[in-house]
């Protein structure tokens, strides 16, 4: 198998790629597109959500994802493939206990005591230290690791804005509370993974005002903690259906009613009152609509990183779509 | 979350649609009775706004009411006057006049835990506890610290309520949570955290008939150890020690808020936009509302596109558009009449798949009374777009 290095994109250095934005911006769907656009040179991807939600396995129509990687999508040809894992963090700490301490017993016992569903619920970090770490085993692994499948770059759907930096940053608050032993020892060197030019943390959002200003928040939290700001991914724009100054005159209300009633007559169209009022008034709706979205696209231009748009598509995202906006994110240069 | 993953649906289980039973948003809000709206829905829905709405509508219908948001949109937050964090109530300013009134605050999740513990416990007591490592983490980084302080936030200003007669109807919003359930889970899972066998056993006296259980906890004890290093233990226990006597009064907190959910006053609302995601989270929060039999006063589909009018179908109109990019265009208008016509039929198509997903959850919840609130085509950040969202709510 040969990545390609043939057409160099955006982010040929990055092998983990963080994927956040604010609820509803749809951030998985990004991130499943994502996958699949850097897969599409070749590469062996894992895509891998943290949250229980099983998003993932939604989008690509396929059962419940276990904790196990499965392939989910595979190109033609010369390979290119999209494992996908649900990272759950009781699993995840099992699995690292087994891993490091060879806790036979005494892992059975933590569990019996009710340590597991302690540490994993309510011990404030640990939980997300246990998710990141699991990001960070798939990152790490090398031809000696036992059956272990080497990715080229790994996609996380990760928690919304508002906590990506305290999910990605637990571990030093973690670290703040356990200052000494192997699991600082651990926290330590997720971290240096986390904060190295290896790791992009990509902000999806929409063009409208509560995402934008998360998004510029969440950059400024996540510079603030020296995290590798990726892209912001402007998702859900929506089609340009009328030109600048058209645009203008609808909502002036300057638009040649005339003209447009004699072109639907034209068309075999009677142009009634209603029809006509109702199609000036979508017209308005849409040009206000754009004019902030213009407005929003300013802001995102101020933020000074690269910026990727997804356009809208009707009918909810299935399949098909998710391998459409892969080829957009690919001809942008994102993959 | 493990609630969720074993969960049966339930509901009828056969049904035909006939007529989707309409939310009255008005009746709801002007009944006396009603004491508490809760509006829960997943993030991006549209909670606060919505929240911050009906708040305004209801004070402006007479009522006395208070709103406890969340996370608010810095605009709207100035608009309401509660820029600065000091989780109090600040009256909003620019209501109009009547009997009725407004305030307004945001949640400050770690300065209600400390309230908490300084109310509970001896001021000596209470520093200790404030000043623990692993206080600090649980009250700033627990995942479900925000729900439930929401959730303390709301029974303590419903006992101001009782008491001073200054509010009579409480507004809250709901975290952002992963899912919209994390907020009624959060009681039990402190309670489950506080009543948690380790717990027990951090506290447990290594003599009498603990001791035989200390034999395994030794094990578990050295593990830990080993594993967080031996300081993080030591931590650990000395605020479980220091934090036990708190214990009782926390789960009785968590019990009662629980049951004021409960009561006959409350009312949720579970806001949705027209997507699959929103309305999929939705219907889990309904049928959860219903198992803990918590008052559902309906759902609010927000942000729904408008029914084009004309009588023109987007199939049609579509059609028409192509037929215009074909002719001849002498006057430049036939450019602009096929960008109307495909925004139009654009609409339709939305239009039609969101009330086609809206059928498919009335089918699977008949019994839910909906409303439907149109999306505005300009952001709101301040009190006039308030209204205009509380006259959409009411229909």
């Amino acid at each position: 198998m040969t990545p390609a290095k043939t057409n160099r994109t955006d982010w040929d250095a990055v092998r983990l790629h963080v994927v956040t934005g604010k609820g509803g911006t749809g951030k998985t769907t990004v991130a499943a597109s994502l996958a699949l656009a850097l897969a599409s040179s070749g590469k062996t991807v894992l895509l891998c959500e943290v949250e229980g939600r099983q998003g993932i396995a939604a989008l690509f129509d396929v059962p419940p994802l276990p904790y196990e990687e499965r392939r989910i999508a595979s190109g033609p040809n010369s390979g290119g493939d999209v494992y996908a894992l649900s990272i759950e963090a009781e699993q995840a700490l099992l699995e690292y206990l087994a891993m490091y301490y060879r806790l036979g017993r005494a892992g059975k016992a933590l569990d019996r005591f009710g340590v597991i569903d302690f540490a994993t619920t309510i011990a404030p970090g640990v939980r997300d230290v246990l998710l990141t770490g699991k990001v960070y085993e798939a990152a790490h692994r090398n031809r000696r690791s036992k059956n272990a499948r080497q990715y080229d770059a790994i996609v996380l759907d990760a928690p919304p804005t508002g906590r990506i930096t305290r999910f990605l940053n637990v571990n030093s608050e973690l670290a703040g509370l356990a200052k000494v032993g192997p699991i600082r020892n651990q926290a330590d060197t997720v971290m240096t993974l986390l904060h190295s030019p290896r790791t992009a943390v990509h902000l999806v959002t929409v063009l409208e005002d509560m995402p934008v200003q998360e998004t510029s928040d969440g950059i400024e939290n996540l510079r603030r903690q020296k995290l590798p700001v990726g892209a912001v991914i402007v998702n859900l724009v929506r089609r340009n259906e009328l030109d600048d100054e058209a645009r203008d005159r609808a909502i002036n209300g300057d638009l040649p009613r005339e003209l447009i009633e004699d072109d639907l007559l034209a068309a075999d169209v009677e142009p009634t009152r209603t029809l006509v009022d109702g199609l000036l008034t979508e017209a308005r709706e849409h040009a206000e609509r754009r004019g902030l979205e213009d407005e929003q696209r300013k802001h995102i231009n101020a933020l000074a990183v690269p910026t990727y748009e997804l356009p809208r598509l009707t009918g909810g995202i299935d399949l098909g779509d998710l391998y459409e906006l892969a080829a957009e994110l690919c001809e942008q240069g994102m993959a | 979350m493990s609630t969720r993953k074993n969960r049966t649906r339930i509901g009828p289980l056969a049904a035909r649609l006939n007529k989707v039973p309409v939310l009255d948003v008005d009746q709801m809000i002007d009944d006396p009775g009603t004491h508490i709206i809760v509006c829960c829905g997943s993030g991006g829905v549209g909670k606060t706004t919505t929240s911050a709405a009906l708040a305004l509508r209801a004070a402006e219908r007479g009522r006395k009411v208070v709103v406890l948001t969340i996370d608010p949109a810095r605009r709207l937050a100035q608009s309401m006057g509660i820029r600065e964090l000091d989780n109090t109530p600040r009256p909003v300013p620019g209501t109009r006049d009547g009997e009725g009134s407004l305030d307004a605050m945001m949640l400050d999740m770690k300065r209600t835990f400390d309230e908490v513990v300084e109310s509970q416990a001896s001021p000596e007591k209470a520093r200790q506890i404030l000043a623990n490592p692993f206080y600090q983490a649980l009250s700033s980084s627990f995942s479900g610290t925000q729900e439930y302080m929401a959730m303390e936030k709301l029974g303590q200003l419903r006992k101001d309520a009782l008491k001073t007669g200054r509010w009579d109807l409480i507004v809250v919003d709901t975290p952002p949570s992963r899912s919209a359930l994390d907020f009624l889970d959060a009681p039990e899972r402190l309670s489950s955290f506080l009543d948690g066998r380790f717990i027990r056993l951090l506290l447990a006296p290594a003599k009498g008939p603990a001791r035989l259980m200390t034999a395994g906890l030794g094990v578990v004890t050295g593990a830990l150890n080993k594993i967080l290093g031996t300081q993080v233990l030591r931590d650990m226990q000395t605020f479980v020690a220091a934090f036990d006597t708190l214990f009782g009064g926390f789960r009785q907190r968590a019990q009662k808020t629980f049951e004021l959910l409960q009561a006959k006053e409350t009312a949720f609302l579970v806001v949705a936009a027209p997507e699959p995601d929103a309305l999929r989270e939705a219907a889990y929060f309904v049928e959860r509302l219903n198992e803990e039999r918590m008052p559902l006063a309906g759902l609010l589909v927000n942000r729904a596109s408008r029914h084009p009018v004309g009588g023109l179908s987007g199939d049609r109109a579509m059609a028409v558009a192509e037929q215009l990019d074909a002719t001849e265009d002498p006057d430049g208008s036939n450019v602009i009449t096929a960008g109307l016509l495909r925004l139009h039929a654009e609409r339709t198509r939305v239009v039609e798949r969101e009330s086609h997903l809206r059928l498919r959850f009335a089918a699977a919840h008949p019994d839910v009374p909906t409303a439907v609130i149109p999306a505005l085509s300009t952001d709101v950040h301040d009190l006039d777009g308030l209204r205009l969202v509380g006259e959409l709510l009411a229909g």
